[in-house]
């Protein structure tokens, strides 16, 4: 299954380029741009399931808590790319992860579910519950989505950390395109993809 | 297929490799060593499992560690109780699967199950060599290997895979002859030993060598052993192999009697264990090949030829990499293959590294773990054969080397 974000992910990556996915799951993101865009890949992952998974598929796939940092693991500029998809909410410090994929890739493309889409404010701000939705499906007591943020939120962070945004993308999750996203993405991109670089 | 494995086919043993016999390949070539000695000529004896596919492109070579053999998987004999060493892992529809490898197993130099070792009869002076028997080292080793390799009419590996000292053979393949195999699987490992790993195999030889029954080595001319030596040896060895956890839901402190009896006799089951894997073990292994294997354990660090720099020990490095390691292996802790990991990462090698959880310590390498063994068949399964070395390119020879 294509999740929402993978396609304009695809876009901004270059052919034959290497890339690190940080949270890789079970590696499929990485499997379909090693397909379509013939990038060398490395995946990072913690769960047990997911990591035999990428291994099952042939991926390199590195064993290791996010949270424990990742600069150890690789050297400054080792990668053309570096992916966050779908994980920055789960960690326990998103500010260190964004200042550290920096140093290791050129480029980081993230992804997260965007806690400004407005099913999120109208249950949360009218029905006065945590959102549970598609993009978040957990209840508040029992979610690895620790660390949630709005576009707003997170450009706000990049700012703070020298961090420069070249391309934003909104989606909903059936991947359509419309004018209101376009003109309020914070209120109707349901999940947001970003790519960064350090400023210079 | 024989009556044999016919038989233990229908009583549920399906998965094994059934019965196998050792071969011996004999070498007349002289093999030069690390220590500057040599070794005129040597057997290495040696098992297989599965078929060579017609490009000889499946062949997976076995490395053992510190006690193993060239026994990895199968029996004997109808009657063993027990099957080979890793016999969890090799086997039909094993993450080691003989549908698909031929897999080779060898026993090292310097061992004493039946290759050329200290109980082997020395050409110069007519008697076993004892203590005479030159310090070999783990590429001293490599380079047997590739010579049983070349023996065996093989173009290369499909993987090279070991556990612990077996896992540092690996290694060592990767930089040896890096043209040699497309694979390489290192579990359980490290890149060196530490200064408390070499303490333990210390004390280890000093029980050995300061047993009154050791001779200097030369036990066998007083028709003796050095049995309280080797067997303490075993003990120390067992608590490393073992975590604090694993011996507490193994034996907690649990009496053999039901209660204490104020003296120094066998009274805690962990005594009664530690005594029986020492004492048992005396009856297989000698002491000259224990001395020996710890010391090829010590001396392993291939990053020194490159001023400490495993990054740079690591650049010639073709084949990918499978890195595993156990959590409560505090032997070789997952720090230590991480370590590894990282130098390959940095080297930019191709390498897929996982931590399992366990709390059988270092043993774990041995045993049935799920998501260890479906890593471990995960891996295996990606293997293309077409990347199997085809045996054109030449070998890299490095100080010491045997040509």
């Amino acid at each position: 299954m294509i999740r929402p974000d993978w396609h304009t992910v695809e876009q901004w990556i270059t052919p034959k380029s290497r890339v690190l996915d940080l949270g890789c799951g079970d590696g499929a993101l990485l499997s379909h741009l090693i397909e379509r865009r013939q990038v060398s890949a490395v995946g990072l992952e913690l769960d047990d399931d997911k990591v035999a998974s990428g291994i099952e598929r042939g991926l390199n796939i590195i064993q290791e808590d996010l949270d424990n940092g990742i600069s150890d693991w690789f050297a400054p500029m080792s990668f053309d790319f570096v992916i966050v998809s779908q994980t920055i909410q789960a960690m326990r410090h998103p500010e260190r992860l964004l200042a550290d994929m920096l140093t290791i890739a050129r480029e980081g493309i993230v992804t997260f579910p965007n806690m400004g889409y407005w099913r999120n404010r109208v249950q949360l701000g009218l029905l006065g519950h945590m959102p549970i939705n598609r993009a978040l499906p957990n209840p508040w007591y029992n979610t690895p989505n620790i660390h949630l943020c709005t576009l707003s939120d997170f450009e706000s962070l990049c700012s703070e950390l020298g961090i420069e945004i070249l391309d934003r993308a909104v989606v909903d999750s059936a991947r359509r395109e419309s004018a209101l996203l376009r003109a309020f993405p914070n209120w109707f991109g349901e999940h947001a993809i970003y790519r960064i670089q350090r400023k210079s | 297929m024989s009556d044999a494995s016919e038989k233990l086919a229908q009583s549920g043993l399906s998965r094994s490799v059934g019965i196998v016999e050792p071969k011996t390949a004999r070498f007349s070539e002289p093999l030069a060593l690390d220590c500057g000695r040599s070794l005129p000529s040597y057997e290495l004896v040696y098992e297989t499992y599965g078929q060579l596919n017609d490009e000889g492109s499946n062949a997976v070579l076995i490395c053992h560690a510190l006690s193993g053999d060239h026994h990895a998987a199968g029996f004997h004999a109808e009657t063993d109780r027990k099957p080979g060493w890793w016999d969890s892992a090799i086997g039909p529809g094993k993450p080691i699967d003989t549908d698909r490898f031929f897999v080779v197993c060898l026993n090292n130099l310097g061992g004493c199950k039946g290759s050329t070792g200290p109980l082997s009869i020395d050409p110069v002076s007519g008697k076993p060599y004892g203590p005479d028997f030159p310090i070999v080292t783990v590429k001293d080793w490599v380079h047997s290997q590739y010579r049983l390799m070349q023996y065996l009419g093989l173009p290369g590996w499909a993987a090279v895979i070991g556990g612990s000292l077996g896992g540092m053979q690996v290694l060592q393949w990767s930089i040896t002859y890096p043209d040699a195999l497309a694979h390489a699987v290192v579990i359980a490992a490290a890149p060196r030993l530490s200064a408390q790993n070499i303490a333990f195999n210390e004390v280890a030889r000093q029980a050995i060598i300061t047993d009154p029954e050791f001779y200097g080595g030369r036990y066998a001319d007083h028709n003796t052993l050095p049995r309280r030596g080797l067997m303490l040896a075993r003990m120390l060895g067992h608590i490393t192999y073992l975590s604090d956890d694993a011996m507490r839901a193994k034996f907690g402190r649990e009496l053999r009697s039901g209660q204490v009896q104020y003296g120094f006799d066998v009274e805690f089951q962990v005594e009664s264990y530690l005594r029986y894997q020492g004492a048992s073990f005396v009856d297989r292994f000698d002491a000259n090949t224990y001395l020996l294997m710890t010391k090829a354990l010590d001396y392993f660090d291939p990053a020194q030829a490159s001023n400490d720099d495993l990054v740079a020990a690591l650049a010639e490095v073709k084949a990918h990499f499978l890195v595993v390691s156990f959590t409560s292996d505090w032997r070789f802790s997952p720090e230590r293959s991480r370590e590894i990991v990282r130098a390959l990462l940095a080297s930019g090698k191709q390498v897929s590294y996982a931590e399992i959880e366990s709390n059988h310590g270092h043993d774990a390498f041995l045993m049935t773990i799920p998501y260890y063994h479906r890593v471990l068949a995960g891996y295996m399964a990606n293997i293309d054969f077409a990347s199997t070395p085809s045996g054109l390119s030449s070998p890299v020879y490095s100080t010491g080397g045997a040509v």
